[in-house]
């Protein structure tokens, strides 16, 4: 069904919404749909389950570490034979820490936040009718389901899912007899990730198409919001660098399952020689991290596009330095592409290597701070509605600096020497794009939950709540860990007990792991807010939040095409917030906001460029 | 003190709940029951981000009046000295940007909180001032960026001035290995082809290598104080990483391939010992484990300050125990200790008999 065929369609009246040419069924509607509303709801659902999965491991390994070689009931409830007497057992703590690290990077912060917010927005925001492609589009959110049943199902394996770590470096991975954690659930987390990548290029070719042909009469590039800003160059360096991910599964899938030696050599294990003779794990890792890397902007760049957009509207202001956004978005997108040997400097590569990827990585903290000082400024002087929405935005800028900052001296080779894989890289990727990214997921749910929700908004006071004590938790948890990390406490360790030196920190890992528990509970209002507000939630009117973007011109129901009628065309950016003209008065007057449709005014300045 | 810190995160529960309901409160006064914010959720919200600023300051200055003590002590390395001197400022500024960051995101968050009638300023772009913040993080990653690069280049500039003692790091799941090159100081080639259990060539030396004959395997490393150390790190089965954080050194162990590091132990074992953190924290850690065996728990022996080499690279099962005591002594200690080791050639011989 083509999208522009509705270009003349009319919305007729509100009951028969819907109907138009053909009658829709349950299973066009709700399962197989291609509107890409459904589609970024089906991602947003799929993408929570999958949080409220990962976090729950979290709490299980955080219980592990402050109370080693405990038992807890809950252990042996939820573990089973993992924990004969609710004690867990090694492996399955690795697999736990893998799981989780998968699930929330791929399945939670790359499909739930940019495939949730990029299908929602890109149309509506660039005023198209739908994705360049509805069926490409229905294609990448099925693949990322099945994708993400694989990986569940993998969790149920006899030898238990992967437990190589979320990097997966072989030979520990690669090799059955290395690990329980290396056979049947390896080879089911490769799978799954091969698909979860076909799902992501598929959604990432489609944002790309849609973003450069299907923009609106009027809507230049530099009129675009900066959400479209972040998800199109998301998407560019998800095109970029997931088909390298997939070059490092299938080669690694080869040297399990076919006995080639891309990644393998001289290795002897349980008393035997094997075969495998000149691969280098380095290999895997310079391709691992080809993605992996770029993969942690992915993560960031839809969450900061997000909160540009909240920020500015909440603070009734436009986004400081417009173009600056867009330059340090560009240039944080390039640069992300060649730094991904900071995560390399003592792998065994060259250490010449390592000095030009601390020139590269250091180079990436000038673009992160000029966003940084541009949301300051946003804020500055601006009449800050503090909604949900908005101090989530705030508390992204908060972590983004705090983790942002230690980025200087992990991505400095000479002092990762002895903080690399401790849990001082631990707290920092959690900060600045766990728990940054994250917020920026929390921001764009509160903000365009009427959209997505046929106009029902959620509780702002439960919102509140949620907000205050995550963001107390967030940094009880990550703060504390630093030390951890700098006190020489290395990663992935099951129990710290073999360490003497170790002993004192176990307060230490207390305090993290209660912060932890009391921010996994705070999510469970989230979650009752949630669901209970897609049923009961007030309905607010057509622009709840008074924002300029086309979004908030669509009517409140969903309906194919997005518009009634003809789509509008757009006068002017997304920024024009409290506006005045010469007089003093706003450009339209008792009105502190101009919608991106209102044409300019007589004696009105185009004042951003 | 684990009672304190639960005490103390009960009490910010507290706080939180006692927030929560009063919020709840002040929303079911008011008439207005929209979901968008209005001035009194502003105002309190506003409060609340000024309050958070503290709450980041606290837990900063908390952290480091109750942890910085846990940290690694002084380094024992030569090269420790300089990484200590380049974390420290990088520190120093990390702090500065963060506190002065922080303060005007969260004191703007609360000084312009919404009011109705309240007109923002249109203020969309000033070139001046962003200007001033690209060229200032530029100055000073520059700064940064080169003197890291330099400490860098000498860090891993592995070379044989100095008649440097060599020693191979042989990692597998999940225990370490050192090989010393004995007399020659040369070590015997190697390959895990080679691997001979059955005669105790565990490490896979080349017999018929006349540099392996009086090589020295052994399970506990000695370095003589004040000489260069070069180490070859291999691997038989997966990655691994030789940590040894008293030196700031690491480097990953990988199969198939030999990889190094290079560095000069300062301090024996004895003069770490006498070293005032390192005895406030053996006496900090025999007091937890004092208490442990009061009640009867394991791992409750005193403890005694060594020096220690972890795998820091996920490796398995056993991943969080694989590691090796690392021992320096003065010359003649580390002399008298490796006259008293078997060579690889009498192990083989040995084991022929």
């Amino acid at each position: 069904m083509s999208a522009t065929a509705h270009a003349h369609v009319d919305d007729h009246s509100n009951d028969d919404h819907g109907h138009h040419h053909h009658k829709e069924t349950f299973v066009t509607k709700y399962i197989f749909s291609q509107d890409h509303k459904m589609i970024s709801k089906q991602y947003l659902i799929t993408g929570l389950i999958m949080g409220a999965i990962g976090i729950a491991m979290s709490i299980l390994f955080r219980m592990q570490l402050a109370w080693p070689g405990e038992s807890f009931p809950v252990f042996e409830a939820l573990l089973g034979k993992w924990a004969p007497d609710g004690v867990m057992d090694a492996d399955i703590y690795l697999a736990l820490v893998t799981i989780h690290g998968t699930i929330m990077v791929f399945f939670v912060l790359t499909a739930g936040l940019s495939g949730t917010f990029s299908n929602l927005l890109i149309p509506l925001q660039i005023g198209a009718r739908d994705m360049a492609s509805g069926f490409l589009n229905m294609v990448s959110y099925w693949l990322f389901f099945l994708s993400s049943i694989i990986m569940l199902f993998s969790l149920f394996v006899e030898a238990g899912p992967a437990a190589a770590g979320w990097t997966v470096y072989p030979p520990l991975s690669a090799l059955p007899m290395a690990q329980p954690g290396s056979g049947m659930g390896m080879t089911l987390w490769l799978v799954s990730m091969a698909i979860f990548i076909a799902s992501s290029l598929l959604g990432s070719l489609n944002y790309i198409v849609t973003v450069i042909n299907l923009r609106t009469k009027g809507m230049s590039m530099t009129r675009l919001p900066l959400t479209i800003w972040a998800f199109f160059v998301t998407a560019v360096i998800g095109v970029i660098s997931f088909p390298v991910l997939l070059s490092a599964a299938l080669l690694l899938i080869m040297d399990r399952s076919f006995g080639t030696s891309f990644f393998l050599s001289d290795i002897f294990i349980q008393g035997e020689v094997l075969h495998y003779q000149g691969g280098s794990p380095v290999l895997y890792e310079h391709l691992f991290w080809f993605l992996g890397h770029p993969e942690v902007y992915i993560v960031l760049l839809p969450a900061l596009g997000i909160t540009s957009e909240v920020m500015s509207t909440n603070a009734r202001k436009p986004i400081f330095g417009y173009r600056a956004m867009i330059a340090s978005i560009i240039a944080i997108a390039f640069l992300s592409t060649i730094v991904w040997g900071h995560h390399m400097f003592i792998s065994g590569m060259n250490p010449f290597l390592g000095s030009v990827f601390t020139f590269t990585t250091l180079l990436i903290a000038i673009p992160s701070a000029v966003k940084a000082f541009n949301y300051i400024t946003t804020l500055w002087k601006g009449n800050l509605q503090l909604n949900p929405g908005m101090l989530f935005s705030i508390g992204l800028v908060s972590t983004f600096i705090s983790g942002g900052l230690t980025g200087i001296i992990l991505g400095d080779s000479t002092l990762d020497i002895n903080v690399h894989d401790t849990y001082f890289v631990v707290a920092h990727f959690h900060l600045v794009m766990g728990i940054s990214a994250l917020y920026g997921l929390f921001a764009g749910v509160y903000h365009w939950f009427p959209k997505m929700f046929y106009g029902r908004m959620m509780n702002k006071n439960l919102g509140y709540v949620h907000f205050w004590i995550t963001a107390v938790c967030a940094y009880g948890v990550f703060f504390p860990m630093h030390f951890v990390g700098m006190a020489g406490v290395p990663r992935r360790y099951y129990q710290n007990t073999a360490f003497p030196m170790f002993d004192e920190l176990t307060d230490v890992q207390i305090l993290i792991t209660m912060f932890a528990i009391i921010a996994a509970f705070a999510q469970l209002i989230f979650v009752y807010n949630f669901i209970s507000s897609i049923f009961y939630g007030k309905k607010g009117p057509q622009n709840p939040w008074k924002s300029n973007t086309l979004e908030w011109t669509t009517p409140i129901e969903h309906i194919h095409g997005n518009w009634p009628g003809e789509i509008p065309h757009v006068h002017r950016w997304a920024y024009d917030y409290s506006k005045t003209r010469e007089d003093g008065e706003y450009v339209i007057p008792g009105q502190d906001f101009v919608p991106q449709t209102v044409p300019m005014q007589e004696n009105e300045e185009e004042m951003h460029h | 003190m684990t009672a304190f810190l639960i005490i103390a995160v009960l009490v910010l529960v507290a706080i939180a709940i006692w927030q929560m309901t009063k919020i709840f409160e002040l929303s079911q006064i008011k008439s207005d029951n929209s979901e968008v914010a209005t001035d009194k959720d502003n105002k309190y919200n506003g409060y609340l981000l000024f309050a958070f600023l503290i709450f980041i300051y606290g837990i900063t200055i908390f952290s480091f009046w109750k942890y910085s003590k846990m940290l690694l002590p002084e380094a024992a390395s030569e090269h420790g000295a300089e990484y200590d001197s380049l974390m420290l400022w990088s520190f120093v500024i990390i702090f500065i940007v963060q506190t002065l960051t922080q303060a005007l995101l969260h004191y703007f968050g609360y000084k312009y909180r919404g009011e109705k009638g309240k007109k923002a300023l249109f203020y969309a772009d000033n070139d001046r001032l962003e200007f001033i913040w690209t060229i200032i993080p530029v100055v000073v990653l520059a700064g940064l960026i080169l003197w890291g690069l330099y400490t860098w280049t000498n860090i891993m500039d592995v070379n044989d001035e100095d008649d440097p003692l060599i020693v191979e790091l042989y990692a597998q799941q999940f225990n370490w290995t050192a090989r010393y090159g004995g007399e020659d100081n040369v070590l015997g080639d190697a390959n895990v082809r080679m691997i001979d259990i059955d005669r105790a060539n565990v490490l896979g030396l080349d017999e018929a290598d006349p540099n392996a004959t009086d090589d020295i395997i052994v399970k506990e490393l000695h370095l003589p104080v004040g000489r260069k150390v070069n180490f070859k790190m291999r691997s038989q089965d997966v990655l691994h990483s030789a940590y040894m954080p008293h030196f700031r050194a690491q480097m990953n162990c990988v199969p198939g391939m030999i990889t190094e590091f290079s560095y000069t132990p300062i301090y024996t074992t004895e003069e770490m010992r006498q070293n005032p953190d390192v005895m406030e924290k053996v006496k900090r850690t025999n007091a937890i484990r004092a208490e442990r065996a009061a009640k009867g728990e394991d791992n409750s022996d005193p403890w005694q300050f060594d020096y220690i080499l972890l795998c820091n690279k996920i490796c398995g099962k056993s991943h969080y125990n694989m590691q090796m005591k690392i021992i320096v002594e003065t010359e003649e200690e580390y002399n008298k200790w490796i006259a008293e080791q078997q060579t690889f050639g009498k192990t083989m011989l040995a084991s022929a008999q």
